[in-house]
């Protein structure tokens, strides 16, 4: 250190000292523009909310790849068999009639859905990939209500932030407004041309193709529109994190 | 008195480099932005570590013959702070994504081409190991401990980790030389002669002279190359294309490589090829005398006279 100079030390601190101001700036500005993800706690927080952050601000209005029809794959892979309780059971033999989704929350006038209901509404198709997490992917053509669409008719108060989604299996997680109101984001209920198969997570299915398998939960029962995703089970957003996977999922 | 120390370490002095070494260097003409630049901020701020350690700066003083200015104490460091650090930190994010990496491969260590690939379709080739899924045919009668949720949370802070590091050590590279002067071969280390005379070398496992110990040979300076130019930007690529959010801003990234399993396939060999050059780079550290190359990584001095040759 023979050399410091006067001059380079100012510089030095003027640098530290805008660094570290600037750090202080853009976490105010994360916070204020939703850029902290609700599992920004812990060991992994830093990176989580790096990657949250920058895949938002990049991705806010991009579309997933979409697929000619010629890429479909063969067999769409069921990871997992479906529910066993009595109630999905149930439903299932009634040829899922009287499947309800509800919405509450947030909204002007909560609401519960049937299958007819949902499947009336202007529907949206496209042929996308879906990633699992583990490696393995299929491309497939999904078929549903956009759940903007949704979100429209049940009236989105302006403070939500979060649409919970629940499944009937004890599944649950969450999307920013973003994702929720993103146009290729759909309450799936169709699989290439036919009804979602219950082995990939019919009769409903989140199907959001710009994040991973997890968060596109099948048999979805509940929709809770929100602004603190620290209301629904251990605060992290879904039940991802509390097994200890990433609440987002874009990557 | 000073002079004189400093003549005298020249004459005897194990660690500096010969007289001979500066002929084949070009002289100090190194590019440096404009003064009211935003990037001449940035090239102040390097100009500060590098003036503190940095091997090159020490000897463009030592060419200019102030011989003077060089007190016997201050022999210029093997590498800069700042190679030094990034380096360290580099080590750290790439043991964590090789571990993580491993654990993620587990869950479906198997691998395709195109844009889609499962179970149901046949694979490129497989690991033959078990796996941390029951739904992935493997022939073992057992599955592995699920590692993913961890894995994958660890495996993305620590990419941060490797970019934002590889940047800031890229911008180094360029703006002080470092780039230019410590890999770049020289023109004439490029020739067949050169090169297979280097290679004939470490097939005999010849050892080091000190002057060769003090600088990197053209074999390494085109494999290190490689590794930062090469190896480094094509896993951060191969990486990015397999996240569906960046696949819808970017979807070039994707189809360029033939696909996202594509992406997923190349990520895996060009893992495998930064873990060959780890090993090779371990192994060659400890060929050249191990405690030495730690500590002029560790602390930028060389002290090859400490550590007997066999």
């Amino acid at each position: 250190m023979n050399k410091l100079s006067r001059r380079k030390l100012i510089t030095t601190g003027l640098a530290a000292t805008a660094g570290a101001s600037g750090l202080v700036v853009a976490d105010k500005l994360a916070q204020s523009k939703g850029l902290i993800p609700p599992d920004a706690g812990g060991l992994f927080g830093a990176g989580e909310t790096l990657t949250y952050a920058a895949q938002r601000l990049l991705t806010r209005h991009s579309m997933a790849r979409e697929f000619p029809r010629s890429e479909i794959s063969k067999v769409p892979f069921v990871n997992g068999p479906p529910p066993k309780d009595d109630a999905f059971l149930k439903l299932q033999a009634g040829g899922f009639a009287d499947w309800r989704l509800t919405v509450d929350g947030l909204v002007a006038h909560p609401a519960a859905l049937s299958l007819a209901d949902i499947k009336s509404y202007p529907s949206r198709s496209h042929i996308t990939h879906l990633a699992c997490e583990e490696g393995w992917s299929y491309i497939a053509e999904w078929t549903g209500a956009p759940l903007s669409h949704v979100l429209e008719l049940v009236g989105v108060l302006p403070q939500a932030k979060y649409v919970v989604y629940f499944a009937i299996d004890q599944n649950w997680d969450s999307i920013d407004m973003a994702d929720a109101l993103h146009p290729q984001t759909l309450i799936s209920y169709g699989l290439n041309g036919a009804d979602l198969p219950v082995g990939n997570g019919g009769p409903l299915r989140m199907r959001l193709p710009r994040q991973l398998g997890y968060k596109n939960v099948k048999y979805i029962t509940r929709l809770t529109l929100t602004d603190d995703l620290k209301k629904f089970g251990k605060g992290l957003g879904s039940a991802a994190p509390e097994e200890g996977y990433a609440w987002y999922a874009g990557i | 008195m000073e002079g004189y120390l400093a003549a005298k370490t020249q004459l005897t002095g194990p660690n500096l480099p010969k007289s001979s070494d500066f002929q084949a260097q070009e002289p100090m003409t190194t590019l440096q932005p404009r003064p009211n630049s935003p990037l001449f901020a940035l090239y102040s701020a390097f100009g500060f570590l590098n003036s503190c350690y940095d091997t090159e700066m020490a000897d463009s003083v030592w060419v200019s013959s102030s011989l003077q200015a060089v007190a016997a104490e201050t022999v210029p460091p093997r590498h800069t702070a700042l190679v030094r650090i990034t380096h360290w930190l580099t080590v750290l994010a790439f043991l964590a994504l090789l571990i993580t990496g491993v654990e993620i491969l587990i869950s479906h260590p198997r691998f395709y081409w195109g844009e889609a690939g499962n179970v149901n379709m046949p694979p490129l080739f497989k690991i033959p190991i078990p796996a941390s899924r029951s739904t992935v045919p493997t022939g073992y009668g057992y599955v592995l401990p699920d590692q993913n949720g961890w894995s994958r949370y660890l495996h993305f802070q620590a990419a941060w980790l490797a970019v934002l590091t590889g940047l800031l050590y890229a911008s180094y590279g360029f703006l002080s030389g470092h780039f230019r002067r410590n890999l770049l071969p020289p023109a004439a280390g490029l020739s067949w002669r050169s090169l297979s005379a280097v290679i004939a070398g470490h097939l005999r496992f010849k050892r080091l002279s000190d002057a060769e110990a003090a600088s990197y040979n053209v074999l390494q300076r085109l494999t290190y190359l490689a590794v930062i130019f090469v190896l480094f930007p094509l896993v951060i690529w191969t990486g990015l294309a397999m996240s569906p959010a960046i696949a819808s801003v970017f979807p070039g990234l994707v189809s360029v490589l033939g696909g996202q399993q594509s992406a997923r396939t190349i990520h895996f060999f060009v893992s495998l090829l930064l873990f060959l050059f780890l090993l090779v780079h371990v192994m060659m550290i400890s060929l050249a005398g191990f405690t030495n190359r730690m500590r002029a990584m560790l602390t930028g001095r060389i002290n090859s006279n400490k550590e007997p040759h066999s």
